[in-house]
């Protein structure tokens, strides 16, 4: 294991991390709000805990895939850790574990929240919070990276750790730019979507802070209602919209700026998707039609409740602990399934669910005619038998956790529905579960262990499981 | 500069390394998934997994927005192919690696009537710089520069010379030479050294001179040159094929062993005046029977890194002057170098420089631009040739009022072919040629050495 390279590139991110909090402090500036010292006493550790870990230059440059995982791991941690500074300093937020619950909800865009009062926090916090959503969906390594110059040390295994989905792709031969691409397709994404919530009535601050919750499909919103405080059709489709094409593989604008339209449509991960949200909207209006109204607030709110739900990111614009089963089962099951692999989501991953369903359907072809041979296929290229069974270990693994989480929740005397429904949600990085952790309620109740439990299912599931787990196997540090 | 490699093997692998220092975006190409896989995580590079012969895959890979794409895969006909379609598909320059000689006589209608830009061939490269070295067997290293005028030589300062326990400025002042000591390597550090230096045991000198002054300066200095004649081959393989008949052309006797029969056969068809012996040239016994001992110069060129190196210290303890050892594996070149065998090639890395310069020089295509360049010790020192281009501050002024960088030396400077070994009153004037010898330093363009 390389320390030296771990460190300095550690002290980098504490770095970025320092520099990312000017902007809560700007905002507090500007709305002329006192405390300005819950950042100020973050800020300057950060700063001198990053500049004495990059004074010294590394010596061993090589970072492999343990390396790269100690990086994440740590940095999440500190990320976290530190975010939630401001909320203690301040006094926002008394206990210390619910500090850190609420940032590890923020940085890893689940949007769980332990605050019962969220419209009494004050501008910067509100900022801080869903600015964590911001950076956490595109990646604070991948910010990292982005903004400083990593001649020295190889950074692919850092970007990889961290990007949803089975595997990642660059988009161009240099990891930085890749970085940098990627920053940018974000951000003006983002732009857009304030634009367009400025067009229909909102707020600027409400806008700037809802479309961070959005492009990190977080979650977070200002109001204790959530988005249904708006009581606005226009921005619940815009921010309904917004969300899926947060959901989707970041690499397909790439190709829209290029224009190669005709490979956007050749995805089969996009496709699916869209398929999966339509099919689950029209079922969900279905199953809700004598509940919501009119035909068109019907429509609206299945469409908006399964955009949420399916790019993980947890707003709501109605109760759907009103609705019935079928369409509870529905929402459920989108938690699940999450977005597209390389898109700010959570969740098993798109991708992930249709090679599992090729490998189911091969096997039951299997069972049937022994000798038939058949290789899997997506995006009519054949994968890897190793890309398969590793994919199959994901979702073996994925299930043990959910297992073992559901019983130390359980210890807690929730209901059943609500200990599923907490790791569900928390995993897959959605946001609200059923009952009293459920759209309209929120995690305050749930003791300390608990909470706990929860920060580390987010964790798992924002960096999909192994980068932590292989933590633990005894060979990654003997390297 | 986008450049876009095909074939991720030994000799694309090396590119990828060369390249990437230089800063440019790379992509590479290969068939096999799990190469491509394991470069990308090694190199700051993006990989394609595709045929080269696939005009979808090379899309893929950006052949038709690349400046440069060079084709390296281990088949002639696929890579001149596959540079014809990127070419095509509007790739700026590209390369093809071409091996067979049949294909190699073709290269101006490749050029004139094709658009290939350069075709490579890193085994004949490797051999017309072993038979340099044969030629001039003092040093451990020859380069040339100039187009082949100006040589710049790599010796080995032994107890015995004239130059050990000496500054640089007392051996000025003691022997009588023009040439120009400009780089210095002590185990693993270089310098480029000043007049104080003083050069110890072991060190490796790097010194840039005429021909004739180069034997001038070792016969004042010391240093005992053995005159080579003779010549033994170990391996067959295309290098030793290349190697064998620029030597016997130049009337040296030259004697080949190598282990497969049909292979033996073809060489000694063609090369008539070769003796070609037919045994394992890693079997010492063999080695001693075939006359080990009478011969000047013992070239090790099997396939494998560890035989050749074996077999060099077998031949160095049986005292034969000079040996040359082919290692392509970057990482035994330190081990390599503890050993005691001084003079090794690495048939990649030659090509590869030459690629590099080609490259630099396209990225500069005004001001002065990059001729050849050398990466020398391992990479730690480049020798780069510029030709002087028509502007620049620093035309007519004497080079003692200009203020150079650090880490840098001028090594040469030719005028109308001859070599002007530079002093505080030279200057340098539009149409010369200008050698400068940098450690740590990236140069495209002349004027960057000044501060």
């Amino acid at each position: 294991m390389n320390f030296g390279a771990v460190v300095h590139i550690i002290g980098k991110i504490l770095l970025t991390i320092a520099a990312i909090f000017v902007l809560p402090l700007t905002v507090s500036f500007i709305y002329k709000e006192t405390g300005q010292l819950a950042f100020f006493i973050p800020m300057a550790i950060l700063l001198a805990l990053g500049l004495i870990m990059t004074v010294k230059p590394v010596k061993r440059k090589n970072v492999y895939i343990g390396e790269g995982f100690l990086i994440v791991v740590l940095s999440w941690l500190l990320i976290s850790l530190f975010g939630a500074a401001p909320f203690l300093i301040s006094g926002a937020i008394k206990s210390p574990v619910d500090a850190v619950f609420e940032m590890v909800s923020g940085f890893t865009t689940t949007g769980s929240t332990i605050l019962t009062d969220i419209e009494a926090l004050p501008h910067s916090l509100l900022f801080w919070r869903s600015f964590s959503h911001w950076i956490g969906g595109m990646g604070v390594l991948v910010l990292m990276l982005a903004l400083t110059s990593n001649k020295d040390v190889k950074t692919f295994y850092i970007m990889r750790a961290e990007t949803p989905g089975p595997k990642a792709d660059k988009l161009v031969s240099k990891t930085k730019y890749t970085a940098q691409i990627l920053y940018v397709i974000y951000m003006g994404l983002t732009v857009l979507e304030i634009v367009f919530l400025l067009l229909g009535g909102m707020p600027l601050f409400d806008a700037i802070v809802t479309a961070f919750a959005t492009a990190g499909t977080g979650g977070f919103a200002i109001k204790n209602a959530s988005i249904a405080a708006y009581n606005s059709v226009y921005c619940e489709y815009v921010i309904g919209i917004f969300m899926l094409m947060f959901g989707v593989n970041f690499g397909m604008y790439f190709l829209l700026l290029h224009g190669r339209l005709k490979d956007i449509w050749k995805s089969e991960e996009l496709r699916c998707y869209l398929i999966v949200v339509a099919a689950a909207t029209v079922v969900v209006a279905f199953n809700i039609s004598g509940i919501a109204g009119s035909t068109a607030e019907t429509v609206r709110q299945a469409f908006f409740t399964v955009s949420s739900t399916i790019t993980t990111t947890g707003f709501v614009c109605v109760d759907y602990a009103l609705w019935p089963t079928a369409s509870k089962i529905v929402i459920f099951l989108l938690m699940f399934i999450g977005s597209c692999s390389s898109s700010t989501g959570g969740g098993i991953k798109i991708i992930r669910v249709i090679i599992l369903a090729k490998l189911g359907l091969r096997e039951i072809k299997h069972v049937g005619s022994p000798r038939i041979v058949r290789s899997i296929t997506f995006d009519k290229k054949v994968l890897e038998p190793s890309v398969v069974s590793g994919i199959a270990a994901y979702i073996i693994v994925y299930m043990f956790i959910v297992g073992i989480s559901v019983l130390l929740l359980s210890f807690d005397n929730l209901t059943f529905t609500e200990s599923i429904s907490g790791v569900v949600t928390c995993l897959n990085n959605v946001g609200p579960g059923f009952e009293s952790i459920g759209a309209v309620g929120n995690f305050a109740a749930l003791s300390d262990f608990s909470k706990i439990v929860l920060c580390i299912n987010m964790l798992l599931g924002r960096l999909e499981l192994f980068p932590i787990l292989a933590l633990f196997s005894r060979s990654l540090w003997k390297v | 500069m986008n450049i876009v490699i095909i074939g991720a093997g030994k000799f694309g692998r090396t590119l990828c390394e060369h390249l990437e220092n230089e800063g440019h975006n790379i992509t590479v190409l290969d068939s096999d998934a799990d190469v491509t896989e394991r470069l990308v995580e090694e190199y700051d590079v993006m990989g394609v997994c595709g045929s080269g012969m696939n005009v979808e895959s090379l899309y893929e890979a950006g052949a038709a927005k690349a400046d440069i794409f060079i084709a390296t895969t281990g088949a002639d006909e696929i890579n001149m192919v596959s540079a014809l379609f990127a070419k095509k598909l509007g790739a700026k320059h590209v390369i093809a690696r071409v091996r067979d000689p049949m294909y190699r006589k073709q290269t101006g209608f490749m050029r004139e009537e094709m658009g290939i830009s350069m075709m490579v061939n890193p085994e004949a490269d490797a051999a017309c710089e072993i038979a340099r070295m044969i030629k001039f067997p003092a040093a451990a290293k020859l380069e040339t520069f100039a187009k082949g005028r100006i040589e710049m030589a790599e010796v080995r300062v032994t107890a015995d010379s004239r130059l050990c326990n000496r500054s640089l400025k007392e051996i000025g002042h003691k022997l009588r030479y023009s040439a120009l000591i400009c780089a210095v390597q002590r185990g693993e550090e270089v310098v480029i050294p000043n007049g104080d230096y003083i050069l110890r045991e072991g060190d490796r000198i790097n010194l840039t001179a005429v021909h004739s002054e180069l034997s001038n300066f070792l016969k004042e200095s010391g240093i005992i040159t053995p005159k080579i004649r003779s010549i033994m081959i170990i391996g067959g393989g295309a290098i030793g094929f290349y190697l064998a008949k620029i030597l016997s052309e130049s009337g040296m006797g030259v004697k080949v062993i190598e282990a497969d029969r049909a292979n033996c056969e073809r060489i000694s068809s063609s090369l008539t005046k070769t003796e070609v012996v037919c045994g394992d040239g890693t079997n010492q016994q063999v080695l001693i029977e075939e006359g080990l001992l009478s011969f000047d110069a013992v070239v090790a060129l099997t396939g494998v890194d560890e035989e050749n190196i074996i077999v060099s210290l077998f031949a160095k303890a049986k005292g034969v002057d000079k040996v040359i050892t082919k290692v392509n594996n970057a990482n035994l070149l330190p081990i390599v170098a503890s050993l005691g065998l001084d003079s090794v090639v690495s048939p990649k890395d030659i090509t590869a420089n030459i690629i590099t310069s080609y490259v630099r020089a396209k990225q500069n295509a005004q001001g002065s631009g990059v001729m050849t360049l050398y990466k020398l010790a391992g990479g730690k020192l480049e020798a780069i040739e510029f030709e002087v281009g028509k502007t620049g501050k620093y035309l007519g002024v004497k080079l003692k009022e200009l203020r150079f960088r650090e880490n840098l030396l001028i090594a040469g400077i030719v005028k109308r072919n001859k070599l002007v070994i530079p002093n505080g009153e030279s200057t340098i004037e539009a149409g010369d040629r200008v050698m400068v010898v940098t450690a740590k330093r990236y140069l495209e363009d002349l004027s960057q050495i000044f501060v």
